[in-house]
């Protein structure tokens, strides 16, 4: 365990915590702090260069920042022993309204996802992000871990559920994630390998199944699309040339802020959202994805350092699942965009464009900070 | 948070969770690696060819927009073709300052606020070094202008382009619909790489309906270009597939003779030949040009087709809801047959009114003003069809009940869209007391029976209904979707067919028998048309109300405003022995149905005898 500490370059953070400071009175987590700070500044200079120098998005972005800090801030302050208590609470009732979605939700573009009310709209299936992990590690916290058989069983229900309602809304890229975030929980109270390798065979297994039964038509043409992208150059096949050549072009150095020709001139799609890892690529180089990337580094360390230091199960799990789905966001979006896989709808964390997604990451840092921050109030 | 101490090891868990967060660590770098390694592929070991891709992009892919498919009548005449057209486009990455140009392309050629606004819309949606339309249909002194000036607007393009063209105009308005430029809605839902250098789109009626055949698929080809965006070679092309041809079972002699026939009046002719179910006429006046809707239509044109009391851009044929008035006769005496209520000898008496049981008003004959009296004392069905005798039906209505009226008239196709492949229909209102009570929260008085007997109330048809409804008449209970298609690119597309209406051959001749005489019995409410006439026609006559009357007052036709006349009815089929055609005609405001029964002659003469009678 001890290893782990000393590979973090940072830290200078025990130190800070010493004494009662205004940080850890209010459950502040600085390293990670900083780092989430860094990633966003990060992001809002790409976003201005992808957006066409729209000050605008920019500050629209600002301000969904400035609201995701808040509620970090806010849920930090939460207990953990309070957050999970609350866990199955948060679970009934979010999937009571993935049922109600079904019936009175509201549809764009072929899905119900949205739910109305009052005129202010939301997406059940963005809080089951952290509530479903959060369900399953309650669940499992009162249980002798590693998990028995019958124990694990009712977690896959905890986790099945929900993702099935998603599945159905149909959306399948959130589905997965949350099914994912659930496992996670899983792996992390440390399910034993036979039944991984158990599950992998049954993914592989029923593959075919899914792509002839369960994979909608656009589906199926996106994982072409990703095999093949010259199938298709005027539709979907643009986007990951476009992106390819704007990542490609853009070298060691960069073609310089603001300067990325593929970006500049609208030759790419979604350039300020899913795609904006491409304009970051373009105009700051390998240098600047390496840069990006050290960043995220050092968040999933400090991520799995708080897991490893958690003092509640509940803690250990939660910390495990949100680090490991923050990462499974940065690698499906930039793979997806480099080409390695295929289009879903996932978002660059905190450097996309959006509000949606970044609050609920945003919550999930809080949570984390709460877990962080609790292990020090049981030290003094 | 409550724990069984007792049963859980933490110091076995967290030696369990450390374990496979070093686990989790691995993979997670692992991945990471495959990333960074993809990326140091694209971005350092392929950079050369990535660099060249993207430098000014000087490879570009080209959309080239399919043609679409032409629509002939059934004689194979063209009714919607394709001709060139010049556009002006500007390529927003060639053109060092867009106000400026934009206002010096206005001092060239008219540029209208509407071309410019959709200038902008599309402006935000383009691809790099797409031209984005400004002005259509150039013409030549405006070409020559910009030919002139062109060498000091870099980015702007001149360019033929397939635009559609009716060459019948206003003739085929409603029954062909029309194309018209996308908008953003429409671009929202057309798949967006198929419509790729396509502008326009169908709009309305058969243009709209079978949108998918007529367009076609998008090619595509890779250019090289120099700095000015001129293209130096083709490198790949893929043709696109254009669309596929229509014909259609109109017939334009069929068509010109019913237009021709309704004049400057406004009314609506449908002819189905109720062999096939194919549409061989469908007319609404007044129409319009729909060449005008092709670029988007000056606002000042648009003002005045759409605020025109006539409404020429409603479709009467489809969307039209009239009262069928004693049109639904014929099918009336059908229900009383089939239901065993009257046979072809059963009489009514006709006193020129009707009173019902325990009511003191009465219900009118419309012959009452007119002779002062009733039909006869004893008036059968035969008659009762000829001279259109109410008295008659509203007995038979009343022994029906309205509900089982419903369910016979609803077996013709009332109260139903008919299905037709075209746009807009409206399904008429076929009232029953389940109706009633859905919309207007009323129960059934036994008064409205007598009225719906007789077609009047609540019930309503459009001419395409009783087109339809006539050629089950005429074909003896055959059903099927009229059609508009004939065939695709020559391959015939047949019209579904439906369950049929089942009733005896005697109560089919009953019913034949009766509308025989309406136009060549000697006292038939539509006997002029027989005059010379070269086969047998069934028909029915029908005048609907546009305002009520009160009880005691006499309609005096030429007192009535214009807009309150009686709409003129009639139904007709043709040769009697086995008919060929069908027609449904209304003249709106034409004062009765002496107004449309001679459309229903120029129509079948021409369709029977190759000319007008």
């Amino acid at each position: 365990m001890g290893d782990y500490v000393r590979q973090m370059p940072h830290q200078g953070s025990a130190d800070l915590a010493r004494p009662p400071s205004t940080a850890s009175r209010f459950h502040i987590d600085v390293p990670l702090l900083l780092l989430l700070m860094v990633l966003t500044v990060y992001g809002l200079f790409v976003l201005y260069s992808a957006s066409g120098k729209d000050m605008g998005a920019v500050i629209r972005q600002g301000r969904y920042f400035l609201v995701s800090y808040v509620v970090m801030i806010v849920a930090a302050q939460i207990s953990l022993e309070r957050f999970t208590r609350w866990s199955p609470w948060f679970y009934l009732v979010g999937v009571a309204t993935l049922v109600a979605v079904m019936f009175v939700g509201v549809g764009a573009k072929g899905a119900q996802r949205w739910l109305s009310i009052g005129g202010f709209r939301f997406q059940p299936s963005e809080i089951m992000k952290l509530v479903v992990p959060m369900a399953v590690a309650w669940y499992l916290a009162d249980r002798i871990l590693p998990p028995r058989l019958n124990h694990v069983i009712v977690a896959l229900g905890i986790v099945g559920l929900p993702a099935a309602l998603i599945l159905q809304q149909p959306d399948l890229g959130t589905a997965l994630l949350i099914a994912a975030s659930g496992l996670f929980v899983l792996f992390m109270a440390g399910i034993g390998w036979r039944y991984m390798v158990g599950a992998v065979i049954l993914a592989v297994a029923s593959a075919w199944p899914m792509w002839m039964f369960v994979l909608k038509d656009y589906q199926q043409q996106r994982i072409l699309t990703m095999l093949n992208p010259e199938s298709d150059k005027l539709g979907a096949g643009w986007n990951i040339i476009q992106s390819k050549t704007a990542i490609g072009s853009g070298g060691w150095q960069g073609k310089g802020w603001m300067n990325g020709t593929q970006s500049q001139l609208d030759f790419l799609p979604e350039s300020h959202t899913d795609f904006i890892i491409a304009v970051l690529g373009e105009e700051f180089g390998l240098r600047g994805v390496l840069m990006l990337m050290g960043i995220y580094l050092l968040i999933l360390l400090r991520g799995f350092w708080i897991g490893v230091h958690a003092q509640s199960s509940f803690g250990r799990m939660m910390a495990g699942s949100l680090t490991l789905t923050f990462f499974v966001y940065i690698f499906v979006n930039m793979g997806m965009v480099a080409g390695m896989l295929p289009v879903v709808g996932v978002p660059l964390p905190l450097v996309s464009a959006g509000g949606t997604s970044v609050v609920t990451l945003m919550a999930g840092f809080g949570l984390l900070m709460a877990i962080s921050t609790e292990k020090r109030m049981v030290a003094t | 948070m409550p724990r069984h101490i007792a049963l859980k090891d933490p110091l076995r868990e967290i030696r369990t969770f450390s374990a496979r967060t070093a686990v989790a660590m691995v993979v997670v770098l692992g991945l990471l690696a495959a990333i960074l390694i993809r990326y140091y592929s694209l971005q350092i070991t392929s950079y050369e060819t990535y660099r060249t891709q993207s430098e000014r992009n000087r490879v570009q892919l080209q959309p080239l927009p399919p043609k679409r498919g032409l629509i002939f009548d059934r004689n194979g005449v063209l009714l919607a073709d394709n001709r060139p057209s010049y556009m002006l486009s500007i390529v927003r990455e060639q053109v060092p300052d867009l106000e400026t140009t934009l206002q010096e392309l206005q001092d060239l050629v008219p540029v209208s606020e509407s071309d410019l606004d959709n200038f902008h819309k599309k402006l935000a949606r383009r691809r790099p070094y797409e031209a984005v339309p400004l002005r259509f249909r150039l013409n030549q002194e405006e070409r020559a202008r910009l030919a002139v000036n062109r060498y000091r607007l870099p980015g702007v393009v001149v360019d033929a382009q397939l635009l559609r063209h009716y060459p019948h105009g206003e003739l085929f308005s409603h029954a062909l619909g029309y194309v018209g430029r996308i908008n953003e809605r429409e671009a929202f839902e057309l798949d967006e790489s198929n419509y790729r250098g396509t502008f326009h789109v169908g709009k309305v009626g058969v243009e709209k309906y079978y949108e998918d055949v007529l367009h076609g698929t998008v090619g595509y080809q890779n250019v090289e270009t120099n700095a000015h965006g001129r293209v130096l070679r083709v490198l790949e092309r893929h043709d696109p597939t254009p669309g596929a041809d229509l014909t259609l079972h109109l017939d334009i002699r069929v068509q010109q003779a019913a237009f021709d026939a309704l004049g400057d009046r406004r009314g609506a002719v449908v002819a189905v030949d109720p062999v096939t179910g194919g549409i061989l006429a469908l007319v609404s006046t007044p129409g319009f040009d729909t060449n005008l809707f092709v670029n988007g239509i000056s606002s000042a044109d648009y003002s005045a087709l759409r605020d025109s009391p006539d409404v020429p851009l409603f479709n009467r044929a489809v969307q039209g809801q009239y009262p069928p008035g004693s049109t639904v006769k014929p099918m009336m005496g059908l229900a009383g047959l089939e239901s065993g209520l009257v046979t072809p000898e059963t009489t009514v008496a006709d006193p020129g009114w009707y009173r019902l049981p325990g009511d003191s008003r009465r219900y009118r004959d419309w012959i009452l003003r007119i002779r002062g009296t009733g039909h006869a004392p004893k008036v059968d069905l035969r008659m009762a069809i000829a001279e259109s005798c109410d008295v008659y039906f509203y007995d038979l209505a009343r022994r029906l009940t309205i509900d089982r009226m419903h369910d016979y008239l609803d077996d013709f196709g009332l109260g139903h869209r008919t299905g037709i492949d075209t746009t807009n229909e409206r399904r008429g209102v076929l009232p029953s007391t389940q109706w009633k009570r859905d919309a207007m929260a009323q129960p059934w008085y036994p008064g409205e029976t007598l009225s719906a007997g007789i077609g009047q109330g609540y019930m309503l048809t459009t001419p395409l209904q009783l087109a339809v409804a006539t050629t089950v008449l005429a074909s003896r209970g055959e059903r099927r979707v009229p059609r508009m298609l004939w065939a695709i690119d020559g391959e015939p597309a047949p019209a579904p067919l439906l369950e049929p209406l089942v009733a005896s051959e005697q109560n089919w001749d009953a019913v034949h028998g009766g509308m025989l005489e309406v136009v060549h019995g000697k006292r038939g409410t539509a006997k002029k048309l027989s005059r010379d006439i070269q086969y047998h026609m069934a028909g029915k006559t029908g005048t609907a109300q546009v305002i009520g009357i009160a009880q005691n007052a006499v309609y005096k036709e030429e007192e009535v405003a214009e807009r309150h006349r009686h709409h003129g009815l009639f139904i007709a089929f043709a040769p009697q022995e086995s008919p060929t055609i069908a027609v449904a005609i209304i003249v709106e405001n034409g004062g009765g149905s002496s107004a449309a029964s001679p459309i229903a002659r120029k129509v079948i003469d021409t369709w029977l005898l190759g000319e007008a009678g």
